[in-house]
């Protein structure tokens, strides 16, 4: 390139505007899919209505003093004695369904994302040790890591959660136990291919400290495949939150989640009020979807194989 | 001398993990709460503190409880007042049946439409195929499941939500699978059960066969002239149903683990309905003993998927010995 550049004049002016830097062909491949960037659009939109849930919300379904118990199961589109129109229906309490999610959604997005987070940091962390330093540090980290993963997350869940019982802490916890193994795996795969590489020998040869090396050079390098599997470990995250919640093993009736309140109208399912859960099971789903969508066009433009 | 290593291997798994569970329960809880009824009063305490061993030290604690779960004795259960084990293997014929019939439908169905959606990738029911199952494995299991529910026996009123239905005797144990009502019972909770695994057999067929059909011997058996019929039937599917076999084994486990939600949903009586309840009910006795069972039959599935994937695939026996 360099020496087109001095032969080509005048022209590589235009030359060097045309050259896209990889953040610019990420967004172009990216955006090649009309379902991703609807998936996008549509999780920038539900993280928005979750942080600005108490400004949107029709009613605070945290503060009793706004429920009424008269208004309790009415169908979706009722007016309730003060005059409010309830779009999407009310639960046993009288707490209006649409508020449940819009506030649910918060703590459903944000039991996903923190698990998924610490999981990751934790994860990854160890990955990178066990693909540097290899030795025993690497056999004991990766037979933890197998032994983990061959069980099934709900039960590794179940077993945590049966050991402390319930409450959001709780949960976050037992979620981190059951992601960061995949995150391990991963890392440790990615980093073993890219600690041969010339760059990390460079830096050896510069006598850089082991973390400077591990943390500043190796790492930046393995983190398109640990994006990939976050958009996905989120959306895992959400679901066995909700289902975890379902099974009453997850957040407390004070902090309900969207699988609570899919929870909470179970029992007027039968009855023919599907309103109470079906509604917070939509969202539960939008939600998966959307990150599933954006999960899946990012996994195809960042991985280097997947291009044709 | 490979399974003789592998049996040790399991071994020292299951008592890495009853470890776990014993340190989880007995220090992290109260195992005063564990193994006595809450209602005792506190003469009552101080003789079962005495009688159980809780004054000893850890290590004698951990060794007679060890000795207990070796022998099946994992202390009564609160509620049902009978032991605990029994009880677990009592449930566990209903866990089981849902779970095959599951597998069964797994199978049945996602190997048709996986072939389907791999052969002919571009066509449109292809397309719709594949898009069922990115929702297959993105809709929660539970929420499919009080939709079931909602659609089939609320509106339509066509299938039962809860129970097992009408079981008959076979080998001394219920089967609900024998009668028409129990199968009609079984009909939801096995479909719910099997929709991700639905999803993930067509993912893993549609895969195989995009990856053989390019291959040179698909290529000769077209070039001898055999009927598609036998090419897809004979190379293709021949070649693509180890990767099956293994993930459906794999998930004979992990489909025994989801039957909890399954089970919570459909009322089914079986292992996972009773562990929920026992969870909310703090049947601790039920819980430990839950825990070491199931961790037992896990290592044992994946010590069975291990033996048989080596015996389908010399490739896995040479890799070991390297």
């Amino acid at each position: 390139m360099i020496a087109d550049g001095s032969a080509l004049g005048a022209a590589s002016s235009t030359k060097t505007r045309t050259i896209e830097t990889p953040l610019r062909r990420i967004v172009r491949e990216f955006s090649a899919s009309s379902l991703a960037l609807f998936g996008l659009f549509v999780l920038v939109l539900v993280i928005m209505v979750a942080i600005f849930a108490p400004a949107i919300a029709p009613q605070n379904p945290y503060d009793l003093m706004q429920l009424d118990i008269v208004d309790g199961r009415l169908p979706p589109g009722s007016q309730s004695m003060a005059g409010m129109t309830y779009w999407l229906g009310t639960d046993d309490q009288g707490r209006d369904i649409l508020s449940g999610i819009l506030y649910g959604l918060r703590i459903s997005l944000g039991v996903g994302v923190a698990s998924a987070f610490v999981a990751a940091v934790v994860g990854a962390s160890l990955g990178l040790v066990a693909a540097y330093a290899g030795g025993r540090a690497e056999t004991v980290i990766m037979r933890v890591v197998d032994l983990q993963l061959s069980f099934p997350a709900i039960l590794v869940a179940l077993m945590i959660l049966a050991v402390l019982g319930k409450g959001v802490m709780n949960v976050v916890l037992a979620l981190i136990m059951v992601e960061w193994a995949t995150y391990a795996r991963t890392t440790r795969s990615t980093a073993l291919v890219e600690r041969n590489k010339e760059y990390i020998e460079a830096a050896e040869c510069l006598v850089l400290p082991r973390w400077r090396i591990l943390f500043r050079h190796l790492l930046p390098n393995c983190l398109p495949p640990l994006i990939v599997i976050s958009t996905v470990q989120v959306a895992r995250a959400i679901a066995l939150e909700a289902t975890l919640s379902f099974l009453g093993l997850g957040v407390p009736v004070t902090e309900p989640s969207l699988g609570l309140l899919i929870a909470n109208g179970y029992q007027y399912m039968l009855s023919g009020k599907f309103w109470i859960s079906f509604y917070p099971g939509i969202a539960l789903l939008v939600t998966i979807v959307a990150i599933n969508l954006v999960g899946d066009q990012l996994r195809d433009v960042l991985n280097p194989r997947g291009r044709s | 001398m490979w399974l003789v290593r592998r049996l040790l291997q399991s071994l020292f798994v299951i008592l890495a993990m009853t470890i776990i569970v014993f340190i989880g329960v007995n220090v992290i809880g109260d195992p005063v709460e564990t193994l006595i009824a809450p209602d005792a009063d506190q003469i009552e305490r101080a003789r079962a503190i005495v009688q159980f061993g809780l004054d000893k030290p850890l290590w004698h604690q951990y060794l007679s409880f060890l000795s207990g779960a070796v022998h099946g004795d994992f202390g009564k259960s609160f509620v049902f007042s009978e032991p605990a084990l029994k009880v677990i293997l009592q449930r566990m014929p209903a866990t089981m049946e849902l779970a095959v019939s599951a597998l069964i439908l797994a199978v049945v169905i996602g190997i048709p439409l996986g072939l389907y959606a791999g052969l002919r990738a571009d066509s449109p029911v292809a397309k719709t195929i594949m898009a069922g199952s990115v929702l297959g494995f993105s809709l929660p299991t539970f929420w499919v499941g009080l939709l079931f529910i909602m659609v089939f026996s609320v509106q339509l009123g066509w299938l039962p939500s809860s129970g097992r239905g009408d079981t008959r005797q076979l080998f001394g144990v219920e089967w609900s699978f024998l009668t028409l009502d129990g199968l009609t019972h079984m009909i939801l909770p096995a479909f719910n059960l099997a929709l991700f695994k639905i999803s993930l057999v067509i993912r893993l067929v549609r895969a195989g066969v995009r990856e053989v059909l390019p291959q040179e011997y698909v290529k000769f058996a077209r070039a001898k002239g055999l009927t598609e019929r036998r090419i897809i039937l004979v190379h293709v599917l021949k070649n693509i149903m180890i990767p099956v076999v293994t993930v459906v084994g794999i998930e004979f486990g992990s489909t025994i683990a989801f039957s909890v939600v399954t089970e919570s949903i459909f009322s089914w009586p079986g292992m996972g309905k009773l562990i929920i309840d026992s969870i909310n009910m703090l049947d601790r006795p039920m819980i430990v003993a839950y825990l070491v069972m199931i961790v037992f039959l896990f290592v044992a599935i994946n010590l069975v998927v291990d033996t048989l994937y080596t015996i389908l695939d010399p490739r896995v026996r040479l890799d070991q010995k390297e």
